[in-house]
């Protein structure tokens, strides 16, 4: 009835999970208390679970990304006070087999479940906006994607109540992934958590791409699009060519698993080097695709804030295509100790090294935008100053680690734990947030609270070099990733510094939650009332904040780069058309929720082995999509006259903020 | 031009482009598809020698089998074709009429793959033996489930056609899985060649 699924499958005699899991257990429950007492249930199925507005999807991915990161760093803190307190030969608190678990859920949350959700959640809600259509160019597929990222993050954390994660590290190389070495529930979790989310990855992609290519507002041409949408697009671009090759990688390691096949496998002529390859075919691109929206949003905030046209649009533009060409051709570097022939290496240390000369010119043209600006220090100004500091030394280590020869010594060493801690988070982490506070009074209508933005800053940024800059260190001093205890007395003072700098960034952690609360109480007095706060230079300031569900109520006409600038300058923004007419809009619809919630128990079962529950969540879910397809009711116009009071009411709010 | 008309043009505009949208959305799904098929191709490569003391490809293959197989795909596609042309032309009875014909081809080839898949398991030859076998039955099985997809697909099609006739919107599905069909097809050519021709010369 319940496959391998049995009692001895929670957690019980572990007091740290359950700890945990009580603490969300209240939590939910008083979630659902308030929603029953304040009758929310049918507005939250309405307006946002069923919602096929890119713009509502994209609040709720940034807010799974922001529940998933409170996770990820709640393992990061585990794992450095373990470090801290497991020297000179103590045990610390977290055995092995509950550490492996815990460096392997913290990898896969921050890239998959955080990262991800964060920079596509930034993309949905900007890009539409950015070349001015009303909406992507799949409503509901956009929405299905959605719930397909929730349905692996429910299944990571279902794995913390139910069985264990895996103890693999997040890449899941066999032969230890495989069924003789990982007999548990783990890797199976792991396996359905990536496959599900990363097919809804896949479709986001495919979506984009098509959105950009065929939605673009008239007179937009491809070079005239908005940077941020332009890097959007190379990572959409590396998301249908690479994440295919994971969905391929991970269905072998399924059947290996599931089936007895032997793709991977020590004996029967199996190839473990296999999974290693396609697996970093997807990885390294996967890597990109994380920071290139991240310079994209770098670049707007840049030129707002600098009250400067992007110095170098088109260089920008061409460095991000040859990151995403470059980007296909270095995977190798993950593995130059893996065996192979001194001249493969080398090559593809050579095209490791290139990558720096792209990323090169952008750090120059963010420094002569700049150059002779006025720039203005607010938040989103500070994360991106922090970046191009941070990340250059990150960019700078990694160029170090290119060199194959110095690879066979920093390889898997904590050297490369900070390297690559350095970019993801100096690179891509920073970018979002500074994404975050940029577009946050577009996405909810006020502006985020400065004070505590500052803050946050500081403590993130000092946070973040006492942590990882101890990590060079101990890379250099011999120790290895993955480690769960030590006893080298030279070590001992690096980890407790390291210790020391996860709990700074705590506190920017906590400043952000703080920072929330109060932009929440403030927001009357931080409200945009004119839609365009920073005085923007895109057609995303041209709508009302939060925009119109319909976003623009006439397709905006560009003749410019910076569209909305080139319209304030020659008066034709906020111009009233003398006739509206209807808008054509998606009606929402409950099948993606249905489907994301019917595959969660698919892969549920799938890791358990129940076999019967497998078989029907499949087949409801196809049911349901083809249930979908056949419904003719999907869309309906808004009238004009509903639009002419929406409209009238923003001019009217966007003159009397003029005039004062 | 006044503002109606312009808005009058742009709404015309934007109900017209949805079917080449959506057919082009297609395609770009079709293309990560194919991404999928070039990793399990390069994993074959990588592990078609790898027979661990097992059958090799042309101890196993019967060519002329396959070559049956592969013409029922072939001639399917050319009938979708067929079909494609009645739906283009708003005709529903020669639309169902092909639609049939291809989805009998179809299943031909399905019931002529899982045919081969069962006797080769019976020989004890199964993809458990060797990472030969699980590399063959996992290339040909992925395409063989591709193409029991589309087999589902069709049958819901034609009931849609049937029910609800030739609307623009069914028009541009029976061109989704027209792209569909056909990309199987080349994927088929590849796998014919690449497995079973190379296989059996080698």
């Amino acid at each position: 009835m319940f496959g391998k699924l049995t009692l001895e499958a929670f957690p019980f005699h572990v007091p740290i999970v359950m700890g945990t899991l009580s603490v969300v257990a209240i939590l939910g429950l008083a979630l659902v208390i308030a929603l029953t007492k304040y009758q929310k249930w049918g507005y939250l199925w309405r307006e946002w679970i069923t919602s096929v507005d890119h713009k509502r999807l994209g609040v709720m991915y940034i807010i799974l990304a922001m529940v998933m990161l409170l996770r990820g760093f709640a393992d990061a803190i585990m794992m450095r006070t373990q470090l801290a307190a497991a020297t000179n030969g103590a045990a610390g608190y977290l055995p092995p087999e509950h550490y492996d678990q815990i460096f392997t859920a913290h990898g896969v949350i921050m890239i998959i479940f955080m990262a991800m959700p964060f920079m596509i959640g930034l993309m949905n809600i900007v890009v539409p906006l950015q070349i001015g259509a009303r909406d992507v160019a799949f409503p509901f597929l956009n929405n299905l994607s959605f719930w397909l990222a929730v349905s692996g993050a429910l299944l990571v954390n279902i794995s913390l109540a139910v069985g264990e994660f895996a103890k693999t590290g997040w890449v899941a190389y066999p032969p230890l992934s495989e069924l003789t070495f990982s007999p548990d529930s783990g890797v199976d979790y792991y396996i359905w958590a990536l496959q599900i989310s990363g097919i809804g990855t896949t479709l986001t992609g495919v979506n984009f791409l098509v959105t950009v290519l065929k939605m673009r507002t008239r007179g937009m041409k491809l070079m005239q699009m908005p940077i941020f949408t332009w890097t959007c697009t190379w990572a959409n671009i590396l998301i249908v060519a690479s994440f295919p090759i994971l969905t391929g990688a991970l269905a072998m390691l399924t059947l290996d698993r599931y089936l007895d096949f032997h793709f991977f496998t020590n004996d029967l002529g199996g190839n473990a080097m296999m999974y290693i390859n396609l697996f970093w075919a997807w990885g390294h691109p996967e890597v990109y695709i994380l920071v290139l929206p991240a310079f994209g949003i770098f670049s707007e905030i840049i030129s707002t804030f600098s009250g400067k046209r992007l110095f170098g649009y088109t260089s920008m533009v061409f460095a991000s295509g040859a990151i995403s060409v470059l980007g296909f051709i270095v995977w190798l570097h993950h593995f130059f100790t893996m065996g192979s022939s001194a001249d493969v290496n080398a090559f593809f240390g050579v095209t490791t090294m290139i990558i720096a000369v792209p990323t090169g010119v952008k750090l120059f043209n963010w420094l002569f935008t700049m150059y002779k600006g006025r720039v203005q220090f607010k938040p989103p100004v500070l994360w991106t100053l922090g970046f191009m500091v941070t990340f250059t030394i990150g960019g700078m280590t990694g160029v170090l680690l290119s060199v194959p020869g110095a690879d066979y010594v920093l390889h898997n060493s904590l050297f490369l734990i900070a390297h690559f801690h350095n970019t993801i988070i100096g690179g891509a982490v920073f970018g979002y947030l500074a994404g975050f506070s940029y577009w946050f009074p577009k996405a909810m209508g006020y502006k985020l609270d400065e004070k505590w933005g500052k803050r946050a800053f500081w403590f993130w940024q000092i946070g973040f070099y006492v942590a990882f800059m101890p990590l060079y260190v101990l890379g250099f001093l011999g120790m290895n990733r993955r480690v769960n205890h030590t006893d080298n007395p030279d070590w001992n003072m690096w980890l407790y510094i390291a210790c020391a700098g996860a709990f700074i960034i705590a506190l920017g952690v906590l400043s952000q939650l703080i920072q929330l609360y109060v932009s929440y109480r403030d927001r009357e007095k931080n409200r945009d009332v004119t839609g365009d706060p920073w005085n923007g230079h895109t057609l995303e300031w041209s709508t009302m904040s939060p925009p119109q569900f319909y976003n623009f109520a006439q397709e905006p006409v560009v003749k410019d780069i910076d569209a909305f600038t080139d319209m304030k300058e020659n008066g034709t923004a906020y111009q009233r058309p003398e006739k509206y007419a209807p808008i054509h809009m998606p009606r929402n619809t409950g099948a993606g929720f249905i489907m994301g919630m019917l595959l969660t128990a698919c892969g549920f079962g799938m890791v358990w082995h129940i076999w019967w529950l497998v078989i029907v969540t499949f087949l409801a879910t196809i049911v349901t999509y083809i249930k979908r397809c056949y419904d003719n009711d999907i869309d309906y116009y808004v009238q004009p006259d509903e639009i002419e009071k929406i409209e009238n009411e923003h001019i009217a709010a966007v003159q009397s903020t003029l005039k004062a | 031009m006044s503002t109606s008309v312009m808005n009058h043009d742009a709404h015309e505009h934007e109900h017209h482009d949805s079917g080449s949208t959506t057919l082009f959305g297609f395609w770009m799904y079709l293309m990560t598809d194919c991404i999928l098929f070039a990793s399990v191709f390069a994993t074959y490569a990588v592990l078609f020698m790898n027979t661990a003391g097992g059958p090799a490809g042309h101890d196993i293959f019967e060519l002329d089998y396959v070559l049956i197989e592969t013409f029922a795909l072939l001639f399917s596609s050319i009938t979708y074709g067929f079909a494609m042309i009645g739906a283009n032309r708003g005709n529903k009875q020669v639309t169902l009429l092909w639609l049939a014909v291809t989805f009998v081809l179809g299943a031909v080839f399905i019931g002529m793959e899982i045919n081969e898949f069962a006797h080769l398991i019976h020989e004890g030859f199964g993809p458990q033996r060797s990472a030969f076998l699980t590399a063959f039955f996992s290339l040909v099985g992925m395409h063989g489930l591709h193409v029991t997809a589309g087999l589902i697909w069709m049958v819901a099609l034609m009931l849609e056609v049937k029910n609800r006739g030739l609307s623009p919107r069914t028009v541009t599905r029976v061109g989704c899985l027209s792209l569909f069909w056909h990309f199987l097809d080349v994927v088929w050519i590849c796998v014919f060649t690449v497995v079973y021709l190379m296989g059996t010369v080698q």
